[in-house]
């Protein structure tokens, strides 16, 4: 009996500034394997699909069970992490391309430093930093720490980003991850009372306004964190700030 | 764009949209809507509307310059977006690509319609039943229009849809469904209307 192999088409790029290609790979099966598992097989005999030896495809992972986001890339079209793909649930050949709306740097890794820029500008943190102990926070009530912590599970993952057709290289758009951090730490008994440093943010260039409600983001995300929720949930605290400024001061 | 301007912009195109835009849109459809009950009817409405005083100035604020704006602004924002319905076809994708289609689509028939009517009038033309039943004398413009119509009543009724997201009225899940449902309705009310009314000066 003919061994059972898996048939990968992987798109290619050796450096960041080269043409990406594709290469495909038939590497044998072995029960509940992953995509990342499948990766590695290609490390330890990188043998393309016509016999040749090539250079190890190139990726990043880290947590292996969906909560780092590292291992995000596209496969078989719909950006998601390659941990949680498992083989036996995906249609062969099986695609594997780099989230593109990111700088590809090699192969399937790519650069998510305009997520990590986004959350800088909106301050998606709580600032407690003192020279004393300021004492306890104030609570927070159960219902809203139940939404909060689903708000919570975003790993900066990109997915969003990718399935999102405003956040493309015409456009600076901070992405839906970021909006809904807003609502996450602006809810927060502490964050607060930061809250309008966060608004104006995103009342900024390349802020919420940018989103075009295509939905994709809620449909794509790996958490299922209510990203549409969030956004139109903030487009009414923006509104709300926008009105109080201009009115009141 | 100018710098720091871009949340203000897009709301503000938000709701031209509905106001004065789409008050505007369902304005005209009823007064054209006149014309089933035969051309005096119609020539009746349009004379009311040669009566409004200021009729100019109200033109313009009213019409021509948030029309202006609105389309504009709105090229700006349909070509900022990379479409991807092909690996994303999810419903409200598919809607997101249509309303930038039909955006573009009712601003060359607006250009047009204006061309073929506003203009004329500006140059000593009346506008009347026969001005459009000439129109549409011809099967070419009436494929069209009804083209340019069901194009526009498209982009003002899920426009709605977005006014409600943009303004934070339909914020959950539930109120944006029941809201798409709202606004299909309206689709087909409008249409029946417009095209209703085109086709009372088809003679």
């Amino acid at each position: 009996m003919a061994e059972k192999l898996i048939h990968l088409i992987i798109t290619r790029q050796d450096s960041p500034d080269s043409t990406p290609y594709k290469e495909e790979f038939k590497i044998p099966y072995r029960p509940n394997m992953n995509v990342i598992g499948a990766l590695m097989e290609i490390q330890r005999n990188p043998v393309n699909a016509q016999g040749q030896k090539t250079a190890p495809v190139n990726w990043e992972s880290n947590c292996l069970e969906e909560v780092c986001g590292a291992c995000s890339m596209v496969i078989n079209g719909k950006p998601r992490q390659a941990c949680s793909a498992l083989i036996d649930k995906l249609e062969q050949p099986i695609r594997l391309e780099p989230m593109s709306t990111f700088p590809v740097q090699r192969d399937l890794s790519i650069d998510r430093s305009r997520m990590f820029d986004a959350l800088k500008r909106v301050k998606a943190w709580v600032p407690i930093d003192g020279t004393h102990d300021l004492g306890p926070g104030p609570r927070m009530p159960e219902v809203e720490r139940q939404w909060a912590y689903e708000l919570s599970k975003c790993m900066t993952c990109g997915v969003c980003l990718e399935a999102c057709p405003n956040v493309n290289s015409k456009s600076d758009f901070i992405g839906p991850f970021a909006i809904s951090q807003v609502r996450l730490f602006n809810q927060h008994p502490t964050g607060m009372m930061n809250k309008h440093e966060r608004l104006e943010a995103l009342m900024d260039d390349g802020g919420i306004a940018d989103c075009g409600n295509s939905q994709n983001c809620v449909q794509a995300c790996p958490k299922g964190i209510p990203l549409t929720t969030s956004i139109a949930h903030m487009n009414k605290e923006t509104i709300k700030h926008g009105l109080k400024k201009f009115f009141f001061s | 764009m100018a710098k720091g301007h871009s949340f203000l912009s897009h709301r503000l195109h938000s709701l031209l949209g509905l106001f004065p835009i789409g008050l505007f849109l369902l304005f005209h459809l009823t007064a054209n809507y006149q014309a089933t009950r035969g051309p005096e009817a119609f020539n009746t409405a349009a004379g009311l509307i040669e009566n409004v005083p200021f009729l100019l100035v109200v033109e313009f604020v009213f019409i021509y310059i948030p029309i202006l704006f609105h389309a504009v602004y709105g090229l700006y924002i349909a070509f900022q977006a990379k479409q991807n319905v092909g690996n994303f076809g999810y419903f409200r994708n598919q809607l997101f690509l249509w309303q930038r289609l039909t955006g573009i689509i009712t601003l060359i028939f607006i250009v047009w319609h204006v061309w073929e009517t506003r203009i004329p009038k500006a140059m000593g033309a009346e506008v009347n039943f026969d001005m459009m039943a000439n129109i549409l004398s011809n099967p070419v413009m009436i494929v069209f229009y009804a083209i340019g119509i069901i194009s526009t009543t498209f982009h003002f009724s899920n426009g709605i849809w977005s006014f409600l997201v943009h303004w934070g009225i339909t914020v959950g899940p539930r109120s944006q469904r029941i809201a798409t449902y709202f606004t299909m309705v309206v689709f087909v009310i409008v249409t029946f209307i417009g095209l209703r009314a085109m086709s009372a000066f088809i003679v």
